[in-house]
């Protein structure tokens, strides 16, 4: 691999719980990825933005509003309206199961909920983004 | 043959005080820990390394006037009631608000004829941000995490049928702290009760806000003036009214340790106290009204060590420090609420069991307040059903295992009290730390604070991780879960848009003259440092002004805070 991974850590809407967003982020760097941390309060469209100013492989999102329903779309919308549709989209939250499964149907790769060992988000993202950089290079 | 000492507090000898040094190390005779949790866990959850066990030497410099004294008593160690909970119980609070205000005052309906003290008031985002519903910001949000109140006629509903003159009510909101208590004040004055009868609390803690929380609206500097101006009118217009609620809750669960929380609430605290008296109020005049709330995590012991140097720390630099002389000015009261970031989302049922410990944590370090969470807010906000477990946990509590009869039962117990004494000095040296900075404010726009809280969660994490530490049924005791057998409440979006519609409408009905003339006065207060916002927000409020629109104007003067974030 010719690079680390680049990901973006964001954090959307009005919620401010960024505890979760900061673990995700401290573990991606310290298993060797370069992660953009976006801050909080950020709309849909400046985290596609983000993303691909920052040429990243993934995204990230943690939402613990209960808005996960209305930003995780709206990101996928973006990812889509921006022509970024390469990146990997996964994210994390208080988000209940059968919402979880809506979301994967609705483009979002995965959703780690609360207790999720960090090891399997590790993995998870240098498998899928580690995926889509074979098929580009 | 040793020679004993006769009773705690009393002098050792070397040759015990070697004893005991052995039997504390575990490590003369060679006890190592070899059952569940040896390792890691042999410190607390904070990392505060532990003894095998505790004796005599561990609290012999302890000063039985001056460290502990009585319940009662300065420093308040012990209570700060002499009778304990055997004159009046602890409050039972219950947080509560989602979707609209017509619903959430239905819920609070229901949870004062279960035999509920008080309200506590859950805003949702938009509302807690400064944000009106039909605000692009507030896609999504308007009603999920609390109630939305875009304007006094969202307030008038939430407290329809409800007896504003004979509750007390605890609102939850920080950036916008001073419209809420606005809004409070209007909507009691319209029903005919006088806001001297008013009682309960406001958050209103925005310095937590930029250390943990992160619902700000304005810098640092102008927001410390706003809270100021609302201390002091309420210290003046409202007798029965608790003017800021200084947390440590949010710090904890963004992840600090209990030294962390102890300390950096307790600084903010200090602050608020120091700005108030440069404003040139008297301390006794509005110290005895600060409350502050704090989070019930899951080590038993620390948590009760954590409440009881509170208070101490407190009392003495009130008096000391401040030259408070009003004992009331000394005493530390505290709401607490049981840790949601210990619940689990995997087999939700136990959090009902890690909610009851923490709570009695809480109870042994003598609140005067407790909300205990539900079971499922891991996962959504709580169903009528498992609200009610939670309260009920509070009542079993408070009526069948008889731990109210004495006061400070732990009291003189070697091991918690070494523990109130090493949390009183981490906490010292916190302060330290932070007037090297030159102050809370300097702190945080240095990053301090946030830096520390996310050291500690990282930290804590880790040790989930590698297992040092045990949380059942998320690192041990696995079993697949079917989290759908769990009924949730849902907020749908339908509410929302309803919402939206409403405060368009009121923008419509109200006199669009009386809006723009009372938000011009505002403007003009907030430039004036002299003035004080508080009556223009009530004018502004009775115009019906919406929230949004008094913030927007405040943003106008004042600007908004952007953080610098660090992980």
């Amino acid at each position: 691999m010719s690079r680390p991974l680049r990901i973006v850590v964001a954090k959307a809407g009005l919620d401010g719980h960024d505890r979760g967003a900061k673990v995700i982020a401290r573990a991606l760097r310290d298993a060797g990825m370069e992660v953009i941390y976006t801050g909080l309060f950020q709309s849909p469209e400046q985290i596609v933005q983000t993303a691909i100013q920052e040429d990243a492989d993934g995204i990230g999102l943690s939402i613990l509003s209960g808005a996960h329903m209305t930003l995780f779309p709206l990101v996928v919308e973006q990812l889509k309206a921006q022509g970024a549709g390469d990146i990997v989209f996964f994210g994390g939250g208080t988000i209940p199961a059968e919402d979880a499964e809506e979301l994967k149907k609705a483009g979002v790769r995965e959703i780690f909920t609360p207790g999720a060992p960090l090891q399997n988000i590790i993995d998870f993202v240098e498998r899928e983004c580690g995926r889509g950089r074979q098929l580009v290079g | 043959m040793i020679e004993r000492p006769s009773g705690l507090g009393a002098q050792t000898t070397p040759a015990f005080e070697e004893e005991q040094r052995s039997w504390a190390a575990g490590s003369k005779e060679g006890r190592p820990r070899t059952g569940p949790g040896a390792g890691a866990s042999d410190r607390t959850i904070s990392d505060v390394p532990l003894q095998t066990v505790y004796g005599p030497a561990d609290v012999e410099h302890l000063d039985l006037a001056g460290d502990l004294s009585w319940p009662g008593e300065y420093p308040y160690t012990r209570g700060i009631h002499p009778n304990g909970y055997r004159d009046r119980l602890w409050t039972m609070r219950h947080f509560a608000g989602f979707g609209n205000a017509k619903q959430t005052n239905e819920r609070y309906h229901f949870l004062l004829s279960q035999g509920q003290h008080g309200l506590s008031v859950a805003f949702d985002m938009p509302t807690l941000m400064g944000y009106d519903s039909d605000a692009p910001q507030s896609r999504g949000e308007v009603g999920k995490c609390g109630v939305a109140i875009d304007s006094l006629l969202d307030m008038e509903t939430l407290f329809d049928g409800i007896d504003m003159g004979a509750i007390t009510t605890s609102m939850t909101i920080n950036g916008p702290a001073a419209i809420a208590v606005a809004q409070y004040i209007a909507a009691a004055e319209k029903k005919g009760i006088s806001r001297k009868l008013l009682g309960g609390t406001i958050q209103a803690d925005i310095l937590k806000e930029y250390i943990a929380q992160k619902e700000w609206i304005f810098p640092p500097r102008p927001h410390m003036r706003v809270i100021v101006d609302m201390i002091e009118f309420c210290t003046n217009e409202m007798p029965l009214w608790n003017t800021i609620s200084v947390s440590g809750y949010h710090i904890r669960e963004a992840g600090s340790t209990a030294a962390q929380e102890l300390a950096f609430t307790l600084g903010d605290g200090f602050a608020y106290v120091e700005a108030c008296m440069a404003h040139g109020m008297d301390v006794d005049s509005f110290a005895p009204r600060l409350s502050f709330f704090f989070n019930a995590h899951s080590d038993f012991f620390e948590e009760i060590a954590k409440f009881r140097a509170a208070r101490r720390i407190y009392a003495k630099r009130m008096r000391d420090k401040y030259g408070a002389k009003n004992p009331k000015s000394w005493q530390l009261r505290f709401h607490t609420q049981t840790a949601g970031c210990s619940a689990t989302a995997q087999q939700p049922e136990n959090n009902i069991v890690r909610v009851a410990f923490e709570a009695l944590s809480a109870v042994l370090g003598g609140t005067q307040s407790l909300h205990t969470n539900s079971m499922d807010e891991v996962l959504a906000l709580p169903t009528e059903k498992s609200v009610e477990i939670a309260l009920r946990t509070q009542q079993v509590l408070a009526y069948e295992t008889n731990v109210t009869n004495v006061v400070d039962p732990l009291g003189g117990s070697y091991f918690v009290e070494a523990l109130t004494d090493e949390m009183e000095r981490q906490a010292e040296a916190y302060f330290a730390q932070v007037e090297e900075y030159g102050g809370v404010v300097e702190a945080i726009e240095a990053g301090f604070f946030q830096k520390e809280i996310a050291e500690a969660s990282y930290r804590y994490q880790r040790s989930i991780e590698s297992k040092d530490r045990v949380i059942v049924g998320v690192n041990a005791f696995q079993k697949e879960d079917k989290l759908d057998d769990l009924e949730l409440l849902r907020i749908t979006d339908e509410m929302g848009r309803e919402q939206a519609r409403s405060v368009q409408e009121i923008r419509a009905k109200r006199d669009g003259e009386a809006v723009k003339a009372t938000l011009a006065r505002l403007q003009v207060a907030c430039r004036d440092p002299k003035d004080n916002v508080m009556p223009h927000l009530i004018d502004c409020v009775n115009a019906y002004c919406t929230e949004g629109e008094i913030v927007d104007a405040m943003v106008q003067v004042y600007g908004r805070y952007t953080e610098r974030s660090v992980f």
